[in-house]
């Protein structure tokens, strides 16, 4: 698949999401069970793209480098309500601040 | 129902979206410069903040696809999965606005974190529905053009490891977890769901370890009978917008 279709393919998708919520009548997803699930999934994915994107090489290996200490740099930042530009910022430059000392 | 808003309130719901919107706008360069580090072009970074538009999706689309051209249907998956809370943000909404026809086309592709929390934060519905458009406009339009220059600057930089773009993807999904850990049970499952997905890395394709473990951990989540509140559209309330 090119990058390109891709691409609108999501993006056809996102909208259709966004377009059904105002079109289905709102007795369709109100329950508990609905709402505990909808508000659990962004949580399971983006736990779990944290967890990829810091640990995992681009093949896939488990590796411990540089971003490991830029996400708990970022998570402190967190920790102390650091707005997210600031947050991602700092993790940015911790990482090229270990390869500058020639870490991974 | 349409009672006239007084100008002192329709002032403050525009200065609160105008926050808003300048926040996340800010956030905006660091997805254009990631989504070129991951390998997309300049357009095909743009197009997914016109046409995708929305923040989590579009960080998810090009973290999973920065392994390679081979996650795109993961990278599909995993923005598509993240994007149903839009779906449900959209159901609170079309209940405030009443819009038909172009205008709920266009209400539709504004419905994201920010334009939905402004919107039904408001006491009054006349409120509700500026802070709605105000916000979903103002992110939009401040969105589109940061992106445009984080993928300007993206592109100078060349090789993204050495300004630690990639932990700065990686510190990008923190802080877009990290106000929707407010629970004892949000931890849990977003602890299953990154052991599942780390563990499961080197033995699946790219994008399906991530697919894998927010399904397992949804599973987990909904045999719990704790309950959950429902996901807050967006987190800034407590003091202003930041994120």
């Amino acid at each position: 698949m090119s990058t390109w279709t891709a691409v609108l393919l999501a993006s056809a998708l996102a909208f259709a999401l966004k377009y059904a919520g105002h079109l289905v009548p709102a007795s369709w997803l109100d329950g508990d069970r609905t709402t505990r699930i909808t508000s659990a999934l962004p949580i399971a994915l983006l736990a779990a793209l944290v967890g990829v994107q810091t640990l995992t090489s681009s093949s896939g290996a488990v590796v411990v480098d540089s971003r490991a200490a830029a996400v708990g740099v970022a998570v402190v930042a967190l920790v102390l309500r650091a707005p997210f530009i600031v947050v991602v910022v700092l993790a940015a430059a911790v990482a090229a601040g270990l390869r500058l000392l020639g870490l991974p | 129902m349409t009672v006239a808003l007084a100008p002192a309130r329709r002032r403050a719901v525009l200065r609160q979206s105008l926050s808003v919107a300048v926040a996340t706008g800010a956030y905006g360069v660091s997805f254009g410069a990631l989504s070129i580090a991951a390998g997309l072009d300049l357009l095909q970074t743009q197009a997914l903040s016109l046409l995708l538009f929305s923040g989590g999706s579009q960080f998810a689309f090009v973290g999973v696809l920065a392994a390679g051209p081979a996650g795109a249907p993961a990278a599909i998956a995993t923005s598509t999965l993240l994007g149903v809370r839009n779906g449900l943000y959209g159901l609170q909404v079309s209940r405030l606005l009443d819009a038909r026809g172009p205008s709920r086309l266009a209400a539709a592709q504004l419905t994201i974190d920010e334009s939905t929390a402004v919107g039904v934060a408001q006491p009054e519905a006349a409120a509700g529905r500026l802070g709605f458009w105000a916000t979903g406009v103002g992110v939009f339009v401040l969105w589109n053009l940061t992106t445009l220059l984080g993928a300007l600057a993206g592109d100078a930089m060349g090789d993204p490891r050495r300004y630690g773009l990639d932990a700065a993807a990686a510190a990008a999904f923190c802080a877009l977890l990290w106000p929707r850990l407010r629970s004892a049970d949000a931890f849990a499952i977003a602890a299953a769901a990154a052991v599942v997905a780390v563990v499961l890395a080197p033995h699946a394709p790219a994008g399906v370890p991530v697919l894998v473990a927010a399904t397992t951990a949804l599973a987990a989540g909904a045999w719990r009978r704790a309950h959950h509140d429902p996901a807050p559209p967006h987190h800034w309330a407590d003091e202003g917008a930041d994120r």
